[in-house]
C-alpha cells in the first residue's frame, strides 16, 4: 500500500520518465502503457513483479481514461454498449488473473511477461 | 460463433491484465474489429473503455492483495499525456516502419533482460 516515505527528486524524475515513455509508446503503437511500465518499475525501482503489475494497472486507469474521454467525448468513436458487455468476460478474466498471480512465484510472472513481449515484438515485425 | 470468440478473447485479455499488469488492448482490439465488426478506430477507442474497466477492477483486487503503490501509479498516469504529445511529435519525424522495428528490438531486449534477471538472481 501507500506507506512509502516521501519521494526523492530522483524518484519523481524516474516516475515522470516512465509516464512519458508509456504515453509515447501507447500513442505510437497502440500498445498499452503496461508493456513499458512494468519492466521499468522492476529495473529502476526494484519493485517485485506483483507490486509492479498492480501499480501498472493503477496507472493504466488514468492513461485509458484520458483516451476514452478524448475518443468517446470528442470524437464519438466509443461503442458504449459493446464495450460494457465485452467488459464482463474481461473483468472475470482479470479477477481470475490476479488471483492466480498471488499463487505463482514472482519469477514466473517475469517469464510470462517476457513471453508477452516476444509476442508483441513478433506482431510489430510481421505486420 | 463470432460472439463466442470475442468473449473468449476478452477473458484471455483480462487474464493477461491480472497476470502481467497490461491493459489487454492487444487482444481487445481484434476481438472488437475482427469478430464484432467495429472499424479500427472504433475498436481501439472501445478497447480503451474495456481497459479502464479491467484496470479499475484489477487495481482494486491488487490493492486488496497489497500490491499497488497508489502514489507512483498516479504520477505515472497523470504524466502520460505529455508522452502522447512526444509520441505524436516523434511519429511525424520518423517513418512508422522504423519506429515499429526499433520498438520491437527494444521489447526483445527487455524480454531478454527480464529472463536474465530471473535466471541470475534465484529467490
Amino acid at each position: 500500500m501507500d506507506s512509502a516515505p516521501p519521494p526523492t527528486a530522483n524518484h519523481m524524475l524516474k516516475l515522470a520518465a516512465i509516464g512519458t515513455v508509456a504515453g509515447a509508446f501507447s500513442g505510437l503503437f497502440g500498445v498499452g502503457g503496461g508493456t513499458v511500465i512494468v519492466p521499468l518499475l522492476i529495473f529502476w525501482f526494484g519493485y517485485g513483479e506483483r507490486l509492479a503489475t498492480g501499480t501498472s494497472l493503477g496507472a493504466i486507469i488514468l492513461i485509458g481514461l484520458l483516451g476514452v474521454i478524448a475518443q468517446g467525448g470528442i470524437y464519438g468513436n466509443v461503442h458504449l454498449l459493446t464495450g460494457v458487455l465485452l467488459s464482463i468476460p474481461a473483468v472475470a478474466g482479470v479477477i481470475a488473473g490476479t488471483a492466480i498471480q498471488q499463487r505463482i512465484p514472482q519469477r514466473a510472472v517475469s517469464l510470462l511477461f517476457a513471453a508477452l513481449l516476444v509476442a508483441v515484438a513478433i506482431e510489430l515485425i510481421v505486420k | 460463433m463470432d460472439v463466442v470468440a470475442a468473449i473468449l478473447i476478452a477473458i484471455v485479455g483480462g487474464l493477461a491484465g491480472g497476470l502481467v499488469g497490461v491493459g489487454g488492448g492487444v487482444l481487445f482490439v481484434p476481438a472488437l474489429t475482427v469478430f464484432l465488426g467495429l472499424s479500427q478506430v472504433e475498436g481501439e477507442s472501445t478497447s480503451l473503455l474495456i481497459i479502464v474497466i479491467v484496470a479499475v477492477v484489477g487495481t482494486l483486487r491488487q490493492n486488496a492483495y497489497g500490491n499497488v503503490n497508489l502514489r507512483d501509479a498516479a504520477v505515472i498516469g497523470v504524466l502520460s499525456p505529455l508522452g502522447v504529445l512526444v509520441g505524436v511529435a516523434v511519429a511525424n519525424q520518423v517513418s512508422q516502419r522504423v519506429l515499429e522495428l526499433s520498438f520491437a528490438a527494444l521489447v526483445l531486449f527487455v524480454a531478454f533482460s527480464l529472463v536474465r534477471r530471473v535466471l541470475s538472481a534465484p529467490r
